[in-house]
């Protein structure tokens, strides 16, 4: 008789506990401890704000329209990343490459659109070290956007081991990127309005 | 482990030492009850032969009452000691009393200066002294001190006062304490500050009424009529 | 009993693996268990060398240190420890011991090799996930210890780097050594929630057929407490860590006053980590002696889910006392009494679980073989560290207690138990289930009797220095008159420091010399009940032939009606 492997039990499900495969049980709780990164930084945004007076003229420098169009393509993204799921669970291959190209493609111009954003404001000698504000601007939006460069890699090998015999494999998955990616959007959700609304 | 304290000279320093000596005491009493259930259960059950172990799950309310009720007793000792040390917290780090001289003290890397506001008792004026290492104060009287850094975080640390108050830059902090016996004693820096951590060495010099008089002569002769500088 | 499953290893994967897939890169969660235990031990003699470095300095100030003559200048001076060395020796100390010793060694080596095990599960949910995480926090060691050799020498902040002092290298003079610190612990996080993803997900989904969660080995219930501990409370840090190598390199001001930063968030940050830290390096420890107890006594652990409420309570509040490092920094005094109070609200879970494993040994059988001794040593010790920690809770009392050697020697008495005394039981207790042989027991007791009472020599002395008064990470107390007369106690603890580090060849020896050369050990030595006993000595690849069945709970020792004074949780009803 032969020992039990991994593949021989690939979604456990513990008969009486989650029912959920393990990947997913996985991502939750590595998004737990990013919750609590990003939870971290914002927290401490938040109060040094409030010690600080607002910030009002600070934040006056922030290009708020880039950053609704930002919004607005990074929550397309999300979309994308839903409907690629879908089209997984109905096993349609071609369709779901084209919509996880998609979220690359909107992921990548997110970030193309905050690098141009970065570029405008060193041009006009806002940089990390201009003020308590700007550090936190740069460090926040940085170590999001490089959340999002890690989505973006990692639904472009989903896109790429979803056009041969990887298919099959890699359909649940696509499940769990877009779980990640939803997460990324909903930090999005966070620093857009305390960055460049309120 | 009591009689290793240092002296205490300051007002407050007995009651602060006397929540120590509360802990130690309801804590001690703990401690050998329980250590000493531990040893006297290894030396009692180890295994004879004709003593089959017996099989207690403590998983019934009959059985769990015999560690649920020790616990309960811990809450309430623990709860209590809170209350006898809280008042004490209040008085010592909430409250400033009034009255007294004020120093100021700035720590940096790596010594401590007081600066004095001389006869005028104002800060910020041509009679203020500034001195490294040496804080000087009158016996009886309640000494304000307001404390400040000029680069890392130190802390303002008197034994014999019991008095302990970490020093930040780009905040002030007052602390207070009421010396009762005359003599010097030493002040130390308890926050890993640099290479020069360990020197941060300064001498508290309390003094008598008429030694205090002489003090302030000393340094500020020019206003020999000025009274002793009572905050206010 | 009924005969253990014999499983083919050679079957598993329809290939035999090459050398460096078997033992490298390997994907097998016993491998890497056993990667994680040598990195720890290790680590574990570096962490004592420095140890040894700071307590002859502290004994002999400005004397040459017996062996270390040879080590350059500006490091030390023909053998004598410099001011400089010493605030990078004191925190290296605290940062390898806690980083690359009691975490790699409670949860990365026991957690990895024991929860797939004990749950009946052929590895990890994720064997790469599982490989990456060693050969991360493996990269994160040669970067720390690789910090030592740079310009301006390695971190000299304290393990808890303390801003502004860590945030602005004209402050140590350290530039290099600091930043490495910084991306050594980044990535000593990024390994353990790596590691913590594995093990919740394993433990939570991956359960043999009746393995509830009130059958699970309190083992596992510690690993998945702690790793939920870490998981929750690691992220502040990080992000307090990205800020901190911001404020050192790119200008960024969020610890520095002078760029509009607070010096106190730093403090924050770091402890409401700090804080549930403590007790992921507690618990697994705790776990250790609560499996080997019930074998050792041979009878059930007492209030099983007492212990596991408890647990759990402690987890929760373990988030709500962080302020209590905090008390005399500048927060708000007014914080400090809801802080004393959920400190003092901590020490009933614990309480009761102290209670419970005393009232464990009431009426058993017990056994002394090297395990136990370890395992009461780590109980017996663990009291001093748990009722010195109620002073410094009150605020009151830590006024005068913080920052000296009393804080210094409380921690020692909850982390040295719990890391060394209790991880050496898990040793003794699963070395044959690693390694196929068993320990040498005489060389264990002595092993054991060195071990405990030269800690105990160490530290208590310490306790008196800190009511004298004795500050901590000081060069050389002896500058100050009012500490004086405290050499001979750090002369003593010196010594006992020494006693302690040769106390360790035997151990060593041990481990070595059995591997090759002791006896095989059976697939089930010690009579236990749970599931890593069901399998060969050790396991093969894939751990068992056939997911085995959980039929009880883990600890029915003596159970009435058994017939032996064992029923294992994978034997299916005795016939009666």
């Amino acid at each position: 008789m032969s020992v039990m492997s991994i593949a021989e039990q690939p979604h456990a499900v513990s008969p009486e506990f989650t029912r959920q495969p393990l990947g997913k049980v996985g991502m939750w709780w590595f998004l737990a401890s990013e919750i609590m990164v990003f939870g971290g930084l914002i927290g401490s945004y938040i109060l040094s704000r409030i010690a600080a007076g607002g910030w009002v003229a600070e934040r006056a420098h922030v290009n708020t329209r880039l950053a609704v169009i930002n919004t607005l393509v990074l929550l397309t993204s999300s979309l994308t990343v839903v409907e690629a799921h879908a089209a997984v669970d109905a096993g349609e291959q071609k369709r779901t490459r084209m919509f996880l190209l998609c979220t690359v493609l909107l992921g990548c111009m997110f970030l193309g659109i905050k690098g141009f954003e970065y570029s405008g404001e060193i041009e006009h000698g806002l940089t990390p070290a201009s003020g308590l504000f700007w550090s936190f601007y740069y460090t926040m939006t940085g170590l999001h956007g490089l959340h999002v460069l890690a989505g973006i890699v990692v639904n472009f090998c989903l896109f790429i081991a979803a056009g041969g015999r990887g298919w099959k494999t890699i359909q649940h998955r696509v499940e769990y990127a877009g779980l990640y990616w939803h997460f990324v959007d909903v930090v999005w959700i966070f620093l857009f309005p305390l960055l460049y609304l309120a | 482990m009591l009689r290793w304290f240092p002296e205490n000279i300051s007002t407050f320093g007995g009651d602060i030492d006397g929540v120590f000596s509360l802990i130690y005491y309801v804590v001690g009493f703990w401690f050998l009850l329980t250590e000493g259930v531990l040893f006297y259960f290894i030396f009692r059950y180890r295994r004879r032969s004709g003593h089959a172990p017996t099989y207690v799950r403590g998983d019934r309310w009959t059985e769990l009452v015999w560690v649920l009720v020790p616990a309960v007793i811990v809450l309430a000792l623990d709860l209590g000691i809170d209350a006898v040390g809280g008042p004490v917290w209040a008085r010592v780090k909430e409250h400033q009393p009034p009255g007294g001289v004020e120093v100021h003290v700035t720590g940096k890397q790596f010594n401590w200066e007081f600066t004095y506001p001389g006869p005028d008792g104002k800060f910020d004026t041509a009679d203020d002294v500034t001195m490294d290492n040496e804080l000087h104060v009158p016996v009886g009287q309640n000494v304000h001190l307001v404390l400040r850094s000029r680069d890392v975080i130190h802390s303002f640390f008197i034994p014999t006062v019991r008095l302990k108050q970490d020093v930040l830059p780009g905040r002030t902090i007052k602390a207070w304490f009421n010396a009762t016996k005359p003599g010097q004693y030493e002040i130390a820096c308890a926050e890993l500050c640099g290479f020069g951590h360990y020197n941060m060495r300064a001498f508290l010099t309390v003094h008598d009424v008429d030694d205090y008089q002489r003090w302030v002569h000393e340094k500020w002769p020019a206003a020999a009529a000025a009274p002793t500088g009572d905050k206010g | 009993m009924q005969a253990v499953v014999e499983p083919d290893a050679h079957h598993a994967h329809g290939e035999e693996l090459g050398f460096w897939r078997k033992y490298v890169f390997s994907v097998d969660h016993k491998v890497i268990g056993k990667q994680y235990m040598s990195l720890a031990l290790f680590m574990a003699l570096v962490g004592g060398l420095t140890a040894y470095l700071i307590r002859w300095q502290l004994a002999y100030p400005e004397t040459p240190v017996p062996g270390f003559h040879w080590v350059p200048e500006p490091t030390m001076y023909e053998g004598v420890v410099p001011p400089e060395f010493y605030n990078a020796l004191i925190t290296m100390h605290g940062t390898v011991m806690i980083f690359f010793v009691a975490m790699p060694f409670l949860l990365g080596a026991f957690g990895n090799f024991l929860i797939p095990l004990m749950v009946g599960a052929p590895d990890m949910a994720f064997p790469r996930l599982n490989m990456m995480s060693f050969w991360t926090i493996f990269t994160a060691s040669m970067l720390l210890l690789a910090s030592f050799f740079v310009p301006g020498g390695a971190a000299a902040a304290g393990w808890t780097g303390y801003a502004p002092l860590s945030a602005d290298p004209v402050f140590t003079g350290v530039n290099w050594g600091l930043n490495l610190w910084l991306l050594a612990l980044a990535l000593e996080f990024g390994s353990f929630l790596m590691g913590g993803v594995n093990f919740l997900t394993t433990g939570i989904n991956m359960r043999a057929p009746g393995l509830t969660l009130t059958r699970l080995p309190l083992m596992v219930w510690m690993q998945l407490t702690a790793a939920v501990l870490f998981m929750l409370s690691i992220g502040p840090l990080i992000a307090g860590a990205v800020m901190l190598l911001f404020d050192r390199t790119i200008g960024t001001g969020f610890f520095l006053p002078e760029r509009g930063g607070d010096a106190l968030l730093w403090q924050h940050l770091f402890w409401f980590f700090g804080h549930p830290e403590v007790y992921v390096v507690l618990l697994p420890g705790f776990g250790m002696l609560l499996e080997i107890f019930p074998v050792f006594t041979r009878k059930p652990i007492f209030g099983y889910r007492a212990i596991i409420y408890s647990t759990i309570a402690t987890g929760i509040l373990s988030f709500l006392v962080w302020a209590h490092h905090m008390f005399v920094s500048g927060i708000d005094p007014r914080l400090a009494m809801p802080f004393s109070i959920t400190t003092i609200l901590i020490s009933v879970p614990f309480a009761i679980m102290v209670f419970s494993m005393v009232a464990s040994l009431w009426g058993g059988a017990i056994t002394f073989a090297t395990p136990m001794l370890f395992a009461l040593g780590f109980l017996a010790t663990f009291l001093i560290g748990g009722v010195t920690g109620i002073f410094l809770g009150s605020a009151t009392v830590d006024i005068y207690l913080h920052g000296t050697y009393f804080v210094v020697a409380h921690f020692h008495y909850t982390l040295f138990p719990s890391v060394f005394l209790g991880g050496f039981a898990g040793m003794y207790f699963w070395y044959p289930k690693m390694f196929g042989r068993m320990l040498n027991d005489t060389l264990g007791k002595i092993h054991f009797w060195i071990t405990v009472i030269s800690f105990n020599c160490v530290f208590i002395p310490l306790f008196l220095c800190g009511v004298a008064g004795n500050m901590r990470r000081v060069y050389n107390p002896m500058q100050y008159d009012f500490l004086k007369h405290l050499a001979p106690l750090h002369q003593f603890a010196t010594l006992a420091t020494i006693v302690l580090m040769l106390g360790q060849i035997p151990f060593f020896v041990n481990f070595f010399w059995s591997m090759v050369a002791g006896e095989r050990a059976p697939d089930n030595p010690w009579k236990a009940n749970t599931l890593e006993w069901a399998t060969t000595s050790p396991p093969p690849h894939g751990n068992f032939a056939q997911v085995p069945t959980v039929y009880r709970d883990p600890y029915e020792y003596s159970a009435p009606g058994a017939g032996e004074d064992w029923l294992p949780q994978y034997a299916p009803q005795p016939s009666a």
